[in-house]
This record gives C-alpha cells, structure tokens and sequence, in this order.
C-alpha cells in the first residue's frame, strides 16, 4: 500500500516536472506549424529585409524590417538609459547605502516591478509625451524615445535585483583584500567588485533587455505604431510585439496576414531565446 | 623600550551587544614580531583588524579606548593613508584572476604609480623580500592561479611589500599551507623583521614559538599575558596561558 502511494505520487510530480517542457513544446510547434506557412506567399529574405509592412493591401506586402528596426531602436534606447541607472542603484544598494535606505530602495525597485505595463503605458501617454513633444518641438510625442524611457523603468528592476545579487556574491575577502591595500571605497568598486562580478551583471542585463524586447502593451501605447523605417530615434515607429498585439484581431485566420504574425512570433521567440540563453551562459560563468 | 610603533591603551571594541576586546592594553615596538595566541573567539583577529581599522567595514561596530601609531592618533588618521603604511596580509592566499606580476603591480598602480620602470623595480623588489623572485622572475606573466599555495601566500605578502608599508599585518597566514611552504613563509617573516614591523595572528602556538619576539596571549577579549616569546613557553605567569600552550583547551 506505501509502495502503491510512493509510486503515485512520484509518477505525479514527473508529470509535472515534464509538462512545462511539453507545454513549450506544443507552443513551439503550433507557431512554427502557423507561422512558417507565411514562407509559401513570400520568401524568407524578403520577409526579413523587405521594406514595407502593407499586409492587408493587394498583393499584401510583408515585410518586417522597419518592425524588426523599431523593436532594435526601442531596445536599444531603453538599455542605453536602463543600463547605467539600473547598474548604478545596483551599485549603491549593495555597497554603498546605509541599512534604511537600502531598505527603501529595495522596496522602490520592487514596488517598479508590480506596476502593470499598462498603467506604465498610460501613464507615460499623459506625462511624457506631451514632454518629448514639447522638449524636442515634434509634431507628435509618440516616439520611439518615449518607448525606450518608459520601457526603461521596465527594465530597471530586473537589472537592480539580479546585479545586487551579483555584487553580494562576490567574496567578502576581495574587499577586505582592496581595502587592507588602501583602496579607496570607489577603486575598489571599480577594481574589484565590478570586475568580479562582471558575468552576473551582464547577465541582469541580458535579462533586463529580454523584458524589454517582449514587452507590448506600454510600446504599443506610446511609440505611435507607424510602420515605417526610422531614420532617429525621434519618430513614431512600430515593434514586432505591438504588430501582433494590434493585427491579430483583425488577421482573418488561415490568410496570409494571420501566418505572417505568427512569423513575426516566431522571430520574437528565436531573439528572446537567445538573448536568455546569452544570460544563462553569463551566470553559469559565474558559479563556476 | 624605544619609541613605540603602536601605543595601545584600554582598547574596548563591540560588534552589536557583543563585546570582543576588553580594555587592552599594550605597546608594539618597531622592527619586532608580536605573535598573538589564542583559541578562536578571544578577539585575536579584530584586535590585529584595529590597527588597520579593518573592522569598521562592520556596520555594528563601535570601539572605545586609545591607538597610537607613532605617536598620532589611529582612529583620526586618513583611513586608505594608514592602509597604505598598515599592510594586510590574510589566512587565504587572495590572488587575483590576474598575471603575477599584475598581482604585485596591483596595489602600487592603485596608489597612482604610472612610470613602468619603476613599477617594474618596486614589482622586483617586492618579489625579492617575499623569497619569491627565483621562483617565478621567468614567468611573470603567466596565471597567479599556477602557483603553489604556499608560492600564492608569498605572492600576496609581496603585493602588500610592493606598496611600502611600514607595518605588515598577518592574519594566520600558514593556515591553510603545508610545513614546507609555512617555513618559507617564515623564513620571510624573519627577515621582513629587519624593515617592518610585523603582528602576527596565528592559531599555531609552535609557530608563535619560532617567529614572536614576544607573544601575547588572549581569552575571551582579555589580554592575558604578553612577555617575551621564550618566556611565556617557559615560564608563563597566569595559569591560563600555560593550559593553552599546553593544549589542555582551545
């Protein structure tokens, strides 16, 4: 009768243990099944590279670069803000900030955390549009820059949480050691700390910017959704997420609209995945 | 005795509710070897800490009481100026990820030393007084992960040697070395002695029997006895003393 139980229970916690892998899986198939279909109407360079993203004219034109642009654009705007920041109050929380104000920092960056996106999204609508409007004197304030700033706050917690993490990890003798020497606290921040633990902040960012490239909502919201190619960072333009977020409803299913964004999910899902596996690979560098 | 190195008086330091040194009181000369002895928890490690006010790293930590390094008050000096004249080094060799001649070069280029011969005849001499220049003057470039253990404990007295301290501090540096390598790391004490001035933590009462020109004794926080080495392995005065040299605890 035990052994009956044990056997149970066991086979259940397998089934469990296995289904997360299996649900990606069904996941991974039924995109690919969907999405490779788009490859029979347009050919994969031209999907890829193709300068015009008109899916519902005749012959609809499929071409995803000035989305594949806009999400690189918004990213890499939003890394260039988050990054520093994000590293900084890593930095601060894990060295330097006396024990209440480590306290409330955590808090803060947690608190970042929870905040849906599209409270995020409708908040930056509001307040930092009309900022960038009136700052940079645009015709409109729905940019690729207001996305990166606000994908940013996005960012920030993951970068905040994981780098604290790897700033603690670091040996407490290393710092004694700088210190023993007769480094100043900031040599030896820059000297050791950093360097020791560069992989793990580089994986928070890896991490952060893997939110970053996923997020839709806020994006869609406040980045104006023109699907053109952007020439600065100063005008609307479109993300692969917000593309499908906003068409999909409307895709009739089985047509060449509707492969095409499971095409774009397929494409969204090869650079989340590598940007994820470039992080792992970063924070098993530095358990070994 | 002359002038001297540190002038300690009723030295009462707590970490949280918990104190670790109780009014101690002593004075090390320069150019000599202090050993302290003690079993662990008698406040051997953060009295060594004090004099390079490592234990302030510590965010309970409170101290009370008087240190005086050449006459000047310890506890208002610039704190990475005293560092750089009160060397560290600690019971686990701490090299770098870096070449060994990095290592030395470390500390020395931290305090803003640029001009590359220098650098180098500092990296050399360090090298030298740490008995470890014969050992490794062809392969200074490669890994400070190749070496020995005891040739890494070496390496990090030469980089405390290559920022010119006045003051060498050990924290039981033979802990973690076989008998071969701990009587080189020795034999360099022994003739650091005649430049520096040298305290040394150990948890080997032989080994403070080799090196000390005296030998302190601590329990429990309390300086107990502090005499010349010899005698305090021959005839220790409190009866404490003679138990822990003796081994009958600790």
């Amino acid at each position: 009768m035990r052994k009956a139980k044990e056997f149970i229970v066991e086979k259940l916690i397998l089934t469990c243990g296995v289904a997360s892998i299996f649900f990606v899986a069904l996941i991974f198939l039924f995109l690919m099944k969907e999405g490779l279909a788009v490859f029979k109407t347009v050919s994969l360079s031209d999907f890829l590279a193709g300068h015009k993203w008109y899916p519902i004219s005749e012959p609809p034109q499929l071409g995803i670069l000035p989305l594949i642009l806009g999400s690189i654009l918004v990213t890499i705007g939003a890394a260039i803000i988050s990054i520093p920041i994000g590293v900084g109050s890593a930095i601060y929380i894990a060295e330097i900030a006396p024990a209440w104000a480590k306290e409330v920092l955590k808090a803060g960056v947690e608190l970042l955390a929870a905040i849906p996106s599209v409270v995020l999204g409708f908040v930056g609508m509001v307040t930092l549009v009309p900022l960038v409007k009136n700052v940079f004197n645009l015709p409109t304030g729905l940019t690729a820059l207001s996305g990166s700033i606000m994908l940013a706050f996005m960012a920030m917690p993951t970068i905040v949480s994981v780098a604290e993490d790897a700033l603690y990890s670091v040996p407490k003798n290393y710092k004694e050691g700088a210190f023993a020497l007769g480094a100043t606290q900031w040599q030896t921040i820059w000297r050791v700390m950093l360097p020791a633990s560069s992989s793990g902040i580089l994986a928070a960012v890896m991490l952060g910017i893997g939110r970053v490239i996923g997020e839709t909502m806020a994006v869609m919201m406040i980045t104006g959704n023109a699907a053109v190619i952007p020439k600065t960072i100063l005008v609307p333009v479109r993300t692969l997420t917000a593309t499908v977020a906003a068409e999909m409803g409307e895709a009739v299913v089985g047509g060449e609209h509707y492969f095409a964004l499971f095409a774009i999910g397929i494409v969204l899902f090869m650079i989340s995945f590598m940007i994820n596996v470039t992080a792992d690979l970063f924070l098993h560098k530095r358990q070994r | 005795m002359v002038d001297p190195k540190f002038d300690i008086k009723d030295l009462s330091v707590w970490f949280g509710h918990l104190q670790a040194l109780k009014k101690v009181t002593l004075a090390i000369a320069p150019n000599e070897i202090l050993s302290i002895i003690g079993p662990s928890n008698s406040g051997k490690t953060t009295f060594l800490r004090m004099l390079n006010r490592l234990n302030a790293l510590n965010l309970s930590f409170r101290v009370e009481g008087e240190i005086r390094i050449d006459g000047v008050d310890l506890l208002r000096l610039d704190v990475e100026a005293l560092r750089k004249r009160v060397g560290m080094v600690f019971a686990l060799p701490l090299s770098l990820p870096l070449s060994i001649y990095d290592n030395v070069a470390y500390g020395v280029r931290m305090h803003g030393e640029k001009n590359k011969k220098k650098l180098e005849g500092r990296v050399q001499a360090a090298l030298e007084e740490a008995y470890l220049w014969e050992e490794v003057k062809d392969r200074l470039q490669e890994s400070a992960f190749k070496l020995s253990g005891g040739q890494q404990q070496r390496l990090c007295i030469a980089r405390t040697l290559a920022v010119e301290p006045e003051v060498i501090l050990f924290d039981e540096p033979c802990s973690g070395l076989d008998p071969i390598s701990t009587a080189k790391v020795e034999d360099a004490m022994l003739k650091l002695k005649s430049r520096y001035t040298i305290v040394l933590v150990t948890n080997n009462v032989k080994q403070a029997a080799r090196v000390g020109d005296r030998t302190a004794f601590f329990l429990n926080g309390e300086l107990i006895e502090l005499d010349q080495t010899e005698k305090i392995f021959t005839a220790p005065h409190d009866k404490r003393t003679e138990d822990y040299i003796l081994g009958k605890f600790g």
